[in-house]
């Protein structure tokens, strides 16, 4: 089970000719993925590190039987890249590129609302099912495959979280870098509703972050709908007002987003706040028992 | 980024938002010959990325040109603190020298992205003057709000229900919806991530004017608007920072004395959170970026040094496919390179560490290395207070 991306995801790369992308290809096969092939506009009809590189994701598709594929297309390009994807009726897009503008952004997000495609990122590490598959840049041998699915708006910080379980031997289900841009394709709430609904997974860590209001929503779904444990960590306790902490949406505007408004929403919501990022793993154990 | 009051003008003008006549002035002699060309009364107005400048002495009217070349000459060079450049203050560098008009209302506009609803909103209040922030909290009946359509764009009705809400009739009508077109098209055609007219006026003539303008734009689309990106000032940012940004670092000067190294924007944060939790002050957030190669290392070092406030090095790398002995070797040389002074304290993960943990322990440099992040925290506070 776990969720997303699992044995039967056909993996399609697209930017694969490129340096990220050609690293990150030969990274996610050797997790055990099934990548399929590549798209770069132009290089069609070559092959690639013996995948075969199409000029569009619908032909693509159509000779592969992609349903998944990873992006890394610089900024200027990404946005066209995910629709495309979309247009192509990729179930699952994961866009790891930082720096695309936020009207890009608004126009897909739009878009992708008459689509079947499932968005994750942009600006993120995309995500992995433990021992299974991967799309995106999370290192493979910090995870071990166990009980917690982890979702988070950060890279390196997630795999703080998923090196912390692995430690204490809860491993993972799935992990979600869902991405730290203002505008993502999937939230909070998508994260734990999939969670939720998977026998696999005991129990979720949640990783946010200041800015926006992402957590204070993820608190008003796990009041509703989620009965496993939740263990959350918010980064940027710390953080000055007014200044944007390297995420284009880690930024505490007008006196909102605060972390300790998310910590005291998550709290009243039931989950297990965290204050310091060594203590995540360990409170999870306590929560679904070692 | 942000860019002056008077370029925010500029901007919207261009797209037939009315705005005063009026001209930047970097001295008293310029500031004279602008008022000479709009004619008395002209208001000067203190030229800072920062609000509530009125307050703090930053906007004055003067009837004669001699007061005109006294408020210019007063506030070019003073240092003016408001409750947003916190308390060192910002030196003004500039003044905008602008007709005076007739008040008969304010008004606020403003136009920015809403996150949750993933679509703009445009906001109009007939409590303008005040601080946006404070009338949401205190009277947020008085915030009107139209969601913008992400590809239809904003919709003429919407225009006209936020201006029979603000309680303007005739002319002004027509002149808002108008006015709220301009202020959408410049937003979207700009990329801007902010656009704030606080006060937007009603003349004693019955005309809206923009009496102010506080634009932010979208950093990630500078790239593709060239005009914009001149407009920044460099004189507005912290110089640390501005040399951070050439080599590509994402660095913010903080007030305490831990100089932290990170990888990756969410752990550089959580990095800042476990100093403060084991009882220290970090001097600074700094994401070298996911890959934390020798020369950023270097690079970094050099902008964290420079800040004097520093008695201790936090370096927090998580890596993953990150070789730790390449990593060590990078820091030795950059230590060594730099003559770093003080003491440094490393915990990295990622392949090869224990190999890493050896070379630095054998560089004979001042070197402590952690096993987790709450030990290196913990172990980086003792060091700094020496």
């Amino acid at each position: 089970m776990a969720v997303l991306i699992d044995a039967s995801t056909r993996l399609l790369v697209q930017g694969l000719t490129g340096r990220e992308g050609t690293f990150h290809a030969k990274a996610a096969s050797a997790y055990g993925t099934t990548v399929v092939g590549g798209v770069t506009p132009g290089k069609g009809g070559t092959t690639h590190e013996g995948w075969p590189v199409f000029n569009t994701v619908a032909e693509a598709v159509g000779k592969t039987d992609a349903n998944a594929s990873v992006i890394f297309v610089p900024p200027p390009f990404s946005a066209d890249a995910i629709l495309e994807a979309a247009d192509a009726g990729l179930a699952l897009a994961v866009c790891i590129t930082e720096g695309i503008p936020t009207l890009d952004m608004m126009r897909v997000l739009a878009a992708l609302k008459e689509s079947s495609t499932r968005l994750i990122g942009p600006n993120c590490p995309g995500l992995i099912t433990a021992g299974r598959a991967k799309a995106g840049i999370i290192p493979g041998h910090i995870c071990q495959p166990g009980r917690v699915g982890v979702v988070s708006r950060s890279g390196t910080l997630t795999y703080e979280a998923i090196h912390q379980l692995t430690r204490l031997g809860l491993g993972q289900t799935t992990c979600i870098g869902i991405g730290g841009d203002p505008l993502i394709g999937t939230s909070f709430v998508d994260a734990l509703g999939l969670f939720q609904a998977d026998p696999e997974t005991e129990g979720i860590v949640l990783i946010g972050e200041i800015g926006g209001t992402a957590e204070e929503e993820a608190a008003a779904f796990i009041t509703a709908h989620v009965t496993k444990p939740v263990v959350c960590f918010i980064c940027g306790q710390t953080a000055p007002p007014g200044r944007r902490m390297g995420h284009a949406g880690a930024i505490i505007a007008g006196g909102k987003g605060t972390a300790a408004e998310k910590m005291a929403a998550l709290s009243a919501a039931g989950a297990h706040v965290v204050r310091s990022p060594a203590d995540i793993g360990q409170a999870m154990a306590d929560a679904i028992g070692a | 980024m942000k860019i002056h009051e008077y370029q925010g003008k500029t901007v919207l003008a261009r797209f037939g938002v009315p705005v005063p006549r009026g001209d930047v002035a970097f001295n008293a002699d310029e500031a004279v010959a602008i008022a000479q060309r709009l004619g008395l009364p002209v208001v000067v107005k203190a030229q800072i990325h920062a609000g509530g400048r009125g307050k703090g002495g930053g906007v004055k009217v003067a009837g004669t040109m001699e007061e005109v070349r006294a408020h210019a000459g007063a506030m070019i060079g003073m240092t003016l603190v408001t409750h947003q450049t916190g308390p060192g203050g910002r030196v003004v560098q500039r003044v905008l020298v602008e007709q005076g008009l007739s008040i008969a209302r304010e008004l606020y506009l403003g136009l920015v992205l809403d996150r949750a609803a993933g679509r703009p909103v445009l906001m109009a209040s007939p409590a303008g003057g005040m601080e946006i922030e404070r009338v949401a909290e205190e009277t947020p009946d008085l915030i009107f709000k139209e969601y913008i359509h992400p590809t239809a764009g904003l919709e003429t009705f919407q225009a006209r229900k936020l201006a029979f809400a603000l309680g303007l009739d005739g002319p002004a009508i027509g002149q808002a919806v108008k006015l709220a077109a301009a202020v959408y098209a410049a937003f979207k055609a700009a990329d801007a991530s902010l656009v704030e007219i606080n006060p937007l006026i009603l003349t004693g003539e019955g005309d809206l004017v923009a009496l102010d303008a506080k634009l932010t734009f979208d950093d990630n689309a500078l790239y593709r608007h060239p005009d914009i990106r001149e407009l920044r000032d460099l004189g507005e940012e912290d110089p640390l920072e501005v040399e951070a940004s050439k080599f590509s670092l994402n660095y913010i000067r903080l007030d305490g004395t831990i100089g932290c190294m990170v990888n990756g924007a969410g752990l550089a944060m959580a990095t800042m959170d476990i100093i403060k939790i084991a009882g220290g002050e970090p001097a600074n957030f700094l994401d070298v970026g996911g890959g934390a190669n020798a020369e950023q290392i270097r690079n970094a070092f050099k902008i964290l040094m420079s800040d004097t406030n520093v008695k201790a090095v936090f370096i927090n790398i998580f890596g993953g496919i990150l070789r730790c002995d390449i990593l060590a070797e990078g820091v030795i040389a950059a230590v060594k390179e730099l003559s770093v002074g003080v003491p440094i304290v490393i915990r990295m993960e990622g392949t090869n560490v224990e190999k890493g943990k050896q070379m630095l322990r054998d560089s004979g440099l001042n070197f402590t290395t952690a096993d987790s992040m709450a030990e290196g925290a913990a172990t980086v506070v003792r060091v700094a207070r020496g």
